[in-house]
């Protein structure tokens, strides 16, 4: 039986698996990546959250906050990229973006 | 006067070396026949001072190198047995070098010749005049090196570079022989100087020497060492196949190296070290065996050899075993006094059949010669008169060491209980039939028998220049009187000349009942060589190669040493080195596990790890959690397992 904060980290924990299984078990959307690594901050910043209440300090949240910025500047930026690369590929597909290969 | 007998014949090397070129073929013979000729007359002084007077001469003239207990000196040592070898070589040399002036008259480098003969002469004289082992082996490869630029002299000739390579290469295997001893009087007596090695000598009588588990005595090892030397350099039976092949040379040659100079220096290396030999019956011994089985073989050999100086070649081969067995029968002096007179009689021997080749255009074969007599009387007189003294005629130079050598084993055969005297006497005795046996057959086949030579050439032979015939009228009188002469001085009653220099233990000594032989003893090597003329006259009207045709071919074919040796050593050791080391170790493994290996692995694991790069983005994702999770894990993974899961993800 678990307790209460050990399923609450679990969860946290899992949605962070998810999320980073969805970054590199998908190869069709790069759409699809992105929102990944958006869940990824999720998580993260939801076990900031999480933390700085167990723990009893505003730093976690302070953090959380910041990383609501950095996410959403960074998401941002890469929708802009993502808009520029589909312009000129006309694709966003994941699988085909192997240009740079070694 | 002493170092000047050194630097002289140096210094006419590289006055006909390096000036040949503007001295010319007058220049450099002058040069360097009257530098020889007045080296000649130097050793004389030094003959007259150190023997006549008594009065042994050691100079000393730098240091050389010296390491701790090591110390090895540039020092001279003139005793009485230096001071023999110095007339003989010297006397020898300069009448070489006068008489290669008229034999390679129309040679046209003839410069470079003469430079060769010089530095020949110059090393020889510093392996007889060395104080010290390190000097002399200086000598001992200088006339290896010598000997192989002369033998090549005409390099153009394939069979002349071949010749020389096996005479240089043969004589290296005991050169090893010889530098191991070196290093084994080192590690015994601390010391290389001759002097002190023979003064030391008595006190290691019993001393040990463990290889291994084995234990030998000590001088046993040294000498048979010092044997190996002797016999690489003085052709004896096992390392004598490269003496006959070196007669590729030029006549002159021949006569310097191969009858009086080089292959006497294993014999002078006996001789130089009797108070060591002295101490190992089982280095006597060998002597022994090995001396009169070469004296036999080689005699034997020569019989049906067809060549005109193979023939002598292995005379010579014959001659040296003589003289071995007489320094295994301890009388070393005696062994000097028959390398005496040999020099004289087997460098007339060369010399005059050198004047035979030069007179009909250079042909060797003796079976295409024939009545010579009445075109080269003076060669003839000669000729005969070397092969007397070598066949040991009553009161030539032959006789007086070459019948004392017999007698003495006739002596040792009654003391001997192994029998290895009475090896000696038989062998020598029945080498004495054979060398009388081909000596009259090259007389015959050259100077009697219907010859075989072409109109044209037989029309236009007549004697050479004086430049031949001088020398080999001195060498004859040489051969007449040498051995009467220097009887008394070098085997004669209480001769006090070698009590310095030569050690003989006093129950070995057999000179005195050697005197008081029954006759008919005394009169065995004289019968037996009259016994050889008889064959050799009926034979020669008889084909003898038809009487004992199989014999006589295998005779011809030098008992197959040769065949032998190419194929059972020569060959499986080239063969070794290309299969073995070359192919399998240095092309094969090493290369293979060293760079050329590890050249052809690392592209293939480069391209491996290349794979990795794919290009796609979630392949990199993966990687990227990989390399986290790993890098995490670490801290609570030990070293080992971790290298462990690295291989892992490399292999995959």
């Amino acid at each position: 039986m678990l307790n209460f904060y050990t399923s609450i980290i679990t969860t946290f924990f899992c949605l962070f698996l998810v999320s980073l299984l969805g970054m590199f078990l998908n190869k069709k959307n790069i759409l699809i990546m992105l929102m990944s690594l958006e869940m990824l901050f999720l998580s993260a910043s939801s076990f900031f959250i999480f933390s700085s209440i167990y723990l009893d300090d505003i730093t976690g949240q302070i953090f959380a906050i910041l990383i609501l910025t950095v996410a959403a500047s960074e998401s941002a930026i890469g929708l802009a990229i993502l808009v520029i690369y589909y312009r000129i590929r006309s694709t966003i597909s994941v699988e085909l973006m192997d240009l740079m290969k070694g | 006067m002493y170092f000047s007998i050194i630097l002289i014949p140096l210094l006419s090397t590289f006055i006909s070396g390096f000036g040949g070129r503007w001295l010319g073929r007058y220049g450099s013979s002058f040069f360097s026949s009257s530098f020889i000729l007045l080296n000649f007359f130097l050793s004389l002084l030094i003959f007259f001072e150190v023997n006549i007077c008594g009065s042994a001469v050691f100079l000393q003239l730098s240091p050389w190198f010296s390491s701790d207990i090591l110390i090895v000196n540039w020092s001279f040592l003139f005793d009485s047995l230096t001071s023999v070898m110095l007339v003989v070589i010297n006397s020898i040399s300069s009448l070489v070098h006068f008489y290669s002036i008229g034999y390679l008259d129309e040679d046209p480098h003839f410069p470079r010749f003469m430079a060769y003969l010089s530095i020949f002469t110059f090393f020889m004289l510093m392996l007889v005049t060395a104080d010290n082992l390190v000097q002399m082996f200086v000598g001992w490869e200088g006339v290896g090196i010598a000997s192989y630029l002369l033998i090549n002299f005409w390099f153009s000739r394939l069979s002349a570079n071949q010749a020389a390579l096996k005479a240089l290469i043969t004589n290296r295997v005991g050169d090893f022989g010889l530098s191991l001893a070196i290093l084994l009087s080192f590690l015994v007596f601390g010391s290389l100087d001759y002097l002190t090695i023979f003064s030391l000598a008595p006190l290691f009588e019993s001393y040990k020497i463990s290889f291994f588990f084995f234990s030998f005595s000590f001088f046993s090892i040294f000498g048979l060492f010092l044997f190996f030397g002797a016999i690489g350099k003085s052709a004896q039976l096992g390392l004598h196949v490269w003496l006959p092949d070196a007669m590729e040379g030029p006549t002159p040659v021949s006569a310097l190296i191969h009858a009086a100079t080089m292959v006497t220096a294993g014999i002078f290396l006996l001789i130089r070290f009797s108070p060591i030999l002295e101490f190992s019956s089982f280095t006597l011994a060998l002597l022994i065996l090995f001396g009169s089985a070469t004296a036999f073989f080689a005699a034997f050999t020569g019989i049906f050899q067809s060549d005109l100086k193979k023939i002598i070649a292995y005379s010579t081969c014959s001659q040296l075993g003589y003289m071995m067995f007489s320094c295994g029968l301890s009388h070393y002096n005696l062994s000097l006094f028959h390398l005496t007179n040999h020099a004289f009689f087997k460098a007339l021997l060369f010399l005059a059949a050198g004047s035979v080749i030069h007179a009909i255009s250079d042909e060797q074969d003796i079976r295409r010669m024939g009545a010579f007599l009445p075109s080269l009387p003076l060669t003839y007189s000669v000729f005969m008169i070397g092969s007397l003294a070598l066949a040991g005629f009553p009161f030539l130079t032959g006789f007086y060491s070459k019948d004392l050598i017999l007698e003495i084993c006739q002596v040792y055969r009654n003391r001997d209980l192994l029998y290895l005297g009475t090896t000696a006497c038989v062998f020598g005795n029945l080498a004495v039939f054979f060398t009388t046996f081909y000596s009259f057959r090259l007389l015959f086949f050259t100077f009697f028998n219907p010859t075989n030579s072409p109109r044209s050439i037989y029309n236009l032979i007549s004697e050479s220049s004086i430049f031949i015939y001088l020398p080999l009228i001195l060498l004859a009188l040489g051969s007449i009187f040498i051995g009467y002469l220097g009887k008394d001085f070098f085997v004669g009653f209480g001769t006090p000349i070698w009590n310095s220099t030569l050690f003989i233990f006093s129950n070995n000594l057999y000179f005195v009942e050697s005197e008081f032989l029954p006759p008919l003893l005394k009169w065995l090597p004289f019968l037996f060589s009259f016994t050889g003329f008889f064959f050799s006259f009926f034979l020669n009207t008889k084909n003898i190669t038809l009487l004992f045709y199989k014999l006589a071919f295998f005779v011809n074919k030098k008992w197959y040493w040769d065949s032998f040796y190419s194929r059972f050593i020569v060959f499986p050791i080239l063969n070794f080195g290309l299969v073995v080391t070359f192919k399998t170790l240095d092309r094969g493994f090493i290369e293979l596990s060293g760079p050329y290996g590890f050249s052809k692995v690392v592209p293939v694991w480069a391209s491996l790890i290349n794979l990795l790069q794919s290009g796609q983005l979630s392949h990199y994702t993966f990687l990227f959690v990989l390399a986290l999770i790993l890098f995490f894990s670490s801290f609570y993974l030990t070293l080992t397992s971790l290298l462990f899961f690295l291989t892992l993800f490399f292999f995959i």
